[in-house]
């Protein structure tokens, strides 16, 4: 496991549509670095055949019956919304304009 | 403007790998993992929950309807059903995906390693499927301010989340090389293979035009011996003929750029129904590292045996068994019922017969005329706008001698042309075979008067002569007479 | 006695039996908030028309003999991480600044049917992040015991409005600890139930696999009451567990007899060699409850849990990931904070800027930090390496679960800190959850149960239990409250009406 760079962190702020700011880059990136070598320890686990688990109390076949249920209501749903028109949700254009 | 091969050059030098993949839209009650209705046609936003609209803490609930669905298409082509399966997170950013992630299936899908085969000009070919998984659909985007409605050039967009959260199935085949020239066709093939797989399973509309089955087309191309190339994925192929042409139009691209010594990008590339090209379409696309993890907040699935032969039990008649059964039913050859097959015609063909007509009969129209009209409009087959019955109506009539076939195209155009059924359209436009023998008679007479010499000839014993005879009496009567009839009358007047 | 003095057990029997109206024990609270929360700042909203309309619907029930649930009447504060129709709910960020949500969450319908008058939503670290409330939007809440020092988190809010008596009873959620170790060091009872025994929906989501909603309380008891109102099986929820609630108030009152002959409590051995990194004032304390359990009854057995050791970078792979999946919902597009959108800038740009705008620093650390371990090339490495480790830490539970009852330890190494102490080291802050997190990357119980002070400020002892085996944990806590006379909850300093604090940080208000 490696340090992570400034470059690292823009570009994972990026993947999670974060703006981040250039104090806060340096920030996190020195403050990140802290926290990925204390977790280096994992590294020294042996975990040869050991099976991850995802769920705390494991559940097996959890369904729903196919019975329709009450949808909100749409004032409810648009309610509250930024930017509604049409009773739909306004966005701003979604490709760049040099795409 | 894009340089193309021509399609034999460029099948003559390199070999086509295609690849599919479809999505099958469930047509379950309610959505993946909520109990939101999922009729098509409702008002935006009219069909959402906290759920499927993706609100603070809201969890999902796995629709138990959808993944017996699943099994059964699994099932349906070969597939071995998974012993122990999981949900999976896709994560990226996109409006109509409300939770910026989807719940969809990674490593673990339901259903792995099956096979559907296809007959394309009597060569068999397997095409190997390589998963078959659940996820959910998307949201609708409208977008506003760019051309015809496209993403580009948008300024904005507008989301109606009633699609988001109704279930998907996902159906990946493995590369499949060895089609040589037929690429096009075998792609077709294999989506009205599993088009008519899954509509027998009744789990879906499938019907490309709305939407409810999507095929991606992948296609690269390799000079023979060498490795496969980097492939192509075009979206937007809305019909079966669509999948065909793109593969087409993909195999001509590529190979004049490879002639040309370029590269082929790795690319998503938009199809035009209007003019049978790809473009480029949202580049951004490959480059996602979507961050996959097992769905924390949905148990895993651990389909027992007993389940899987349940619904094994339960599944209908696999289509191609059908087509063998029907094809014995109607007397077709093999040529013959690949033909229809390949028309799309089977379905119309059955129900034609169902409204009384004759297999023959049946085939001969929708195989004949009606399939030349579907070509040159560049339609399906299904969409023209006559009815199985009314061809089975249409055959009654000219079997019953009211119409010749010359007279009974005429009916078809205005069948199509929304005029009625048959019987309407031959009254209205008074085109029935005049059955008038004393009319007829009439004609005879003056084409004989008009034609001494014709008829000298018939009288010395060459009734072959008898044919310009034939053609005089069909011209003034409008092609109405029924050739035989006019043949006997004349020869009758002259022996 | 005051009507606030009084537990939620006394509470629901006097308002049962006529001698109190809920209309009275409400307004009381209710007042009490007008009082002291001026300077507390525990609550981020307080609905008094709402709460008083259940008290007199309660009191109607009652008047007309009608049978009522157990702890009817009784008033209480939900953390702002749960959803309320109607309520502005916010998990203490500008993010979801103004959303009115338009459904409740299955524990606030819990709540409701079971007509407990709610008083309003508390304050948390933002989207439950934290171990001091530090990180909320809307400025910190300050511990009762001592104003100048953090309540704990991310839960503070609730623990301290229990502390100061503004509810006696509060909704916690636990993800790492953030119920356990505000009730440490507020000297409240805080419980976190077995992962799946108490609904998720509607709690709004930190990480998936680790947050459990509990009650927040001045002891065992009440608790134990509170727990039995909200668990049970959620058939919106697909991690819920589907079996009948473990009898834990029953637990809490045997517990009461103060008798605990029989009963062996595990002390991890690893977590007493790394008590290097506790205060000797917690360890102080922690022994001295440890002696007294003994004197119960109680066989105290040694018990190694080696993996224990890694729990901590294990925790902070997982939860960072899983939140920076849930978290990606906040994108301005249907609810909340829209920032930056001027008619020009495109989609994404609003986005980033939404989120940037709406999200404090602690939030955007382990939303990268969770994108980082889950991206290609480092999921093995980081995400995947770290649920292989929490199988490990399991294990050690089930093998110390044979040879014990239940496991005890110090809840939190430290006692509360001055503001601003560990902000400055994101590591340093989340030391304070090395006792807790163990249990929930292991998914069973764990409750912290107030055992003394250290240099005047309280200390909890951790009692942590076999998956579904909460009962344990109440009647080992219950007996060591019939040593502490008396309880910490009833001897917290009386808060004065002084001026409002404005802490380390934004003063949201």
């Amino acid at each position: 496991m490696s340090t992570i760079s400034r470059e690292e962190v823009a570009h994972l702020a990026r993947l999670a549509r974060l703006e981040v700011t250039d104090d806060e880059l340096d920030a996190f990136a020195g403050q990140l670095d802290v926290i990925l070598e204390s977790m280096k320890t994992l590294g020294e686990v042996d975990t040869e055949g050991v099976e991850p688990t995802s769920h705390a109390v494991p559940l097996v076949n959890v369904f729903r019956e196919d019975r329709p249920q009450p949808s909100l209501p749409r004032d409810a749903v648009l309610a509250g919304g930024p930017d509604t028109a049409e009773g739909r949700f306004r966005v701003p254009r979604i490709l760049d304009e040099e795409a | 403007m894009t340089k193309l091969n021509t399609y034999e050059a460029a099948v003559a030098a390199y070999e086509p790998v295609l690849g599919l993949e479809t999505h099958i839209e469930l047509d379950t009650n309610t959505k993946m993992f909520c109990g939101c209705a999922t009729a098509f046609g409702a008002e935006p936003n009219t069909q959402v929950c906290p759920v499927c609209l993706a609100l603070p803490g809201a969890l999902p609930v796995a629709n138990k309807a959808a993944v017996e669905a699943t099994i059964k298409i699994g099932l349906a082509l070969n597939c071995r059903i998974a012993e122990w399966t999981r949900f999976a997170r896709k994560n990226y950013f996109y409006p109509d995906m409300p939770k910026n992630f989807q719940t969809s299936q990674y490593e673990e899908p339901l259903c792995e390693d099956g096979f559907v085969e296809v007959v394309v000009d009597g060569e068999s070919h397997r095409i190997e499927i390589e998963r078959v998984h659940l996820e959910e659909d998307t949201g609708k985007t409208l977008h506003v301010g760019g051309a015809a409605g496209r993403i580009h050039g948008a300024t904005e967009s507008l989301v109606d989340y009633n699609r988001a959260g109704i279930p998907l199935v996902e159906i990946v085949t493995r590369p499949i090389p060895g089609t040589g020239a037929l690429a096009p066709e075998v792609a077709r093939a294999y989506a009205t293979e599993l088009r008519d797989i899954v509509r027998s399973l009744g789990v879906s509309d499938v019907r490309m035009e709305q939407g409810s089955m999507r095929c991606d087309v992948n296609v690269s191309l390799n000079k023979p011996g060498e490795e496969w190339g980097t492939r192509t994925e075009t979206k937007n192929v809305n019909s079966l003929r669509s999948v065909e042409r793109s593969v087409r139009y993909e195999v001509r691209r590529q190979s004049a750029l490879l002639d040309a010594g370029e590269k082929i990008l790795q690319e998503t590339r938009h199809f035009h129904e209007a003019t049978g090209e790809t473009s480029p379409g949202r580049s951004k696309e490959e480059a996602t590292d979507y961050r996959y993890f097992p769905e924390p907040d949905l148990a895993v699935m651990e389909p027992s045996r007993e389940w899987v032969e349940e619904l094994r039990a339960s599944l209908p008649e696999p289509p191609r068994k059908r087509r063998e059964r029907l094809q014995a039913e109607w007397g077709l050859g093999d040529k013959e019922m690949q033909s229809v097959v390949n028309a799309d015609a089977v379905g119309l063909i059955e129900s034609t017969i169902a409204a009384g007509a004759s297999a023959s009969g049946a085939v001969k129209w929708w195989l004949g005329e009606l399939s030349r009209r579907a070509n040159e409009s560049g339609v399906e087959l299904g969409s023209l706008a006559i009815a199985p019955a009314q061809v089975a109506e249409l055959q009654g009539m000219v079997e019953d001698g009211r119409l010749n076939d010359k007279l009974a195209r005429q009916v078809i155009d205005g069948v199509l042309a929304g005029e009625g059924g048959p019987a309407e359209v031959a009254a209205a436009r008074g085109l029935e075979v005049v059955s008038d023998t004393g009319a007829l008679e009439t004609a005879v007479d003056e084409a004989i008067a008009a034609n001494p010499d014709v008829a000298e000839k018939i009288r010395g014993g060459k009734h072959a002569a008898a044919g310009a005879l034939i053609g005089a009496v069909m011209k003034a009567t409008k092609g109405q007479a029924d050739a035989g009839t006019v043949r006997q009358i004349i020869l009758d007047k002259l022996s | 006695m005051r009507i606030i003095d009084k537990t939620a057990a006394e509470l629901a029997a006097d308002i049962r039996e006529g001698r109190l109206t809920s209309v009275e024990v409400t307004t009381a609270f209710l007042d009490r908030i007008d009082a002291v929360d001026g300077t507390v700042r525990a609550f981020l909203h307080v609905d008094r028309e709402g709460a008083l309309a259940t008290a007199r619907e309660v009191d109607a029930a009652v008047a007309a003999g009608e049978e009522t649930s157990p702890l009817a009447g009784v008033p209480i504060a939900v953390k702002d991480v749960v959803v309320t129709k109607g309520l502005p709910t916010t998990a203490s960020s500008k993010i979801l600044e103004g959303w009115i949500p338009p459904y409740d969450a299955t524990i606030a319908e819990r709540l409701k049917a079971a007509k407990m008058p709610i008083l309003g939503k508390t304050n948390l670290d933002e989207f439950a992040m934290g171990s001091s409330t530090e990180y909320s939007a809307y400025g910190p809440t300050v511990n009762p015991w001592d104003t100048g020092r953090i309540p704990g988190g991310s839960g503070g809010g609730s623990a301290a409005a229990v502390a100061a008596k503004m509810a006696p009873l509060a909704i916690g959620t636990d993800t790492g600890g953030s119920i356990r170790q505000p009730g440490a060091v507020t000297g409240t009872f805080g419980a976190k139930p077995t992962y799946g025994s108490n609904s998720r929906y509607g709690l709004i989501a930190f990480s998936s696999s680790l947050d459990t909603p509990g009650p927040v309380s001045r002891n065992a008891l009440d608790a134990a009451l509170l727990h039995e109102v909200i668990s049970g099986h959620d058939p919106r929820d697909s991690t819920s567990i589907d079996a009948p609630v473990p009898p834990v108030a029953e637990a809490a009152r045997l517990g009461a007899t103060g008798d605990l002959a029989g009963v062996r409590l595990g002390v991890v051995k690893e977590f007493a060699e790394g008590a290097d990194g506790a205060e000797p004032g917690v360890l102080e304390a922690y022994r001295a409850g440890v002696e007294q359990l003994v004197k119960l009854g109680a066989q105290i057995v040694e018990v190694s849990c080696p993996s224990f050791a890694y729990a901590l970078p294990t925790y902070y792979l997982i939860a960072p990931s899983e939140a920076s999946s849930n978290l990606a919902r906040y994108d301005g597009v249907r609810y909340g904070l829209r920032a930056g959108d001027d008619g020009e800038r495109g989609l994404e740009e609003v986005m980033s800027l939404t989120r940037e705008a709406g999200f404090g620093p602690e939030v955007k650390r382990r939303i990268i930090l969770g994108t980082y371990a889950l991206s290609a090339g480092y999921v093995d490495a980081f995400y995947g390496k770290a649920q292989k480790v929490r199988t490990l830490i399991k294990r050690d539970f089930e093998a110390a679960f044979e040879r014990c009852d239940a496991l005890i330890s110090p809840t939190t190494p430290f006692t509360a800190f001055a503001f601003g102490e560990r902000t400055g080291d994101p590591y340093q802050m989340y030391l304070a959850d090395l006792y807790t997190i163990p249990a929930n990357l292991y998914g069973g119980p764990g409750v912290s149960v107030p055992v003394g002070l250290s240099e005047g400020m309280p200390v909890g002892l951790q009692v942590m239990g076999p998956v579904m085996g909460d009962d344990i944990t109440y009647r080992v806590a219950a007996a060591l409250e019939t040593t502490q006379e008396p309880l910490l909850a009833d001897t917290a300093p009386e808060i004065s009406a002084s001026p409002r604090f404005t802490a380390f940080g934004e003063d949201g208000k």
